[in-house]
């Protein structure tokens, strides 16, 4: 709980995230055996994606151009959508992991 | 173009080296420990070199993911024999992975900069083909114990990651 708590308010202070919408919803991303799921996921602006790493290894969910996040092993990261569009999402360690995120308005 | 078909030569040629050794008898679950543990050990040393020379951050930063991840299926792979009281067993293909490793690294400690990130890269992608192979066709295969044979199902989804990896890494090397 503790380190939960630690992890998710070192994310706030890294990503310095401005207003939260009321509405915003949190999707959870699990990482396990070298694969996100669920690896397709759709959401609006706004809403926060809870990356969970349940693997022995580090990994991170890297977008080209955006986003790039590390999430040790065992940890969890949670990061905000700012922007609408579709993004291919992967791991930086390891690019034979991927996923896809459509961010709606 | 001769250069890729010259390497994927080199790794067919590897594999078909330690798949050959091993025809006749398959390696037991002490030997198979054994065998991983030395791919990763081996793997260590090549990043602490590549660490200790190269200029490149890219290079620095993929020598240090490989420590990192290496050391940690490494990690658990010793928690699990442990846990299994499997004694790892030192064999012959252990001992030739090490023998090349030791010759490689030899080689790549005489060259420097760009020549020495290309060697080392290169190396990296082409030692991860031949581990993921021998994981593939015999490892895998070969393994009694079914903690065993995940964590080496786990490692091979890892290491063909890292393989993707050096690609992506070579080819901002040209
Ligand atoms: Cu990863």
């Amino acid at each position: 709980m503790a380190s939960q708590l630690k992890a998710w308010i070192s994310i706030v202070l890294i990503l310095g995230m401005g207003s939260i919408p009321a509405r915003a919803e949190t999707i959870r991303v699990t990482i396990e055996k070298m694969v996100f799921t669920p690896a397709v996921i759709t959401a609006k602006v706004g809403d926060r994606i809870e990356w969970i790493n349940k693997d022995i290894v580090d990994h991170t969910t890297t977008v080209k151009g955006g986003w790039d996040v590390v999430i040790s092993s065992g940890k969890a990261a949670t990061l905000q959508l700012e922007q609408a569009g579709p993004v291919d999402f992967y791991c930086r360690f390891h690019p034979n992991m991927k996923g896809r995120v459509t961010v709606t308005r | 173009m001769f250069s890729r078909t010259m390497t994927a030569l080199a790794v067919l040629s590897l594999l078909g080296s330690i798949s050959l050794a091993h025809a006749a008898d398959k390696p037991t679950d002490p030997q198979i420990a054994h065998i991983a543990y030395t791919a990763g050990i081996i793997d260590i040393e090549a990043a602490k070199q590549a660490i200790a020379k190269s200029k490149n951050k890219d290079v620095v930063a993929f020598a240090r993911d490989m420590m990192r991840d290496h050391e940690a299926v490494n990690t658990q792979a010793l928690a699990l024999v442990k846990k299994l009281k499997v004694t790892p067993e030192d064999n012959d293909t252990s001992r030739s992975l090490v023998k090349a490793a030791t010759a490689e690294r030899a080689k790549q400690d005489k060259f420097d900069g760009t020549a020495f990130d290309k060697a080392y890269v290169t190396n990296e992608v082409t030692y991860h083909k031949q581990v993921n192979g021998a994981l593939e066709t015999l490892l895998i295969p070969s393994a009694k114990n079914a903690e065993l044979k995940s964590l080496l199902e786990t490692g091979l989804k890892i290491f063909q990651g890292h393989e993707q990896h050096a690609e992506h890494v070579a080819a901002g090397l040209k």
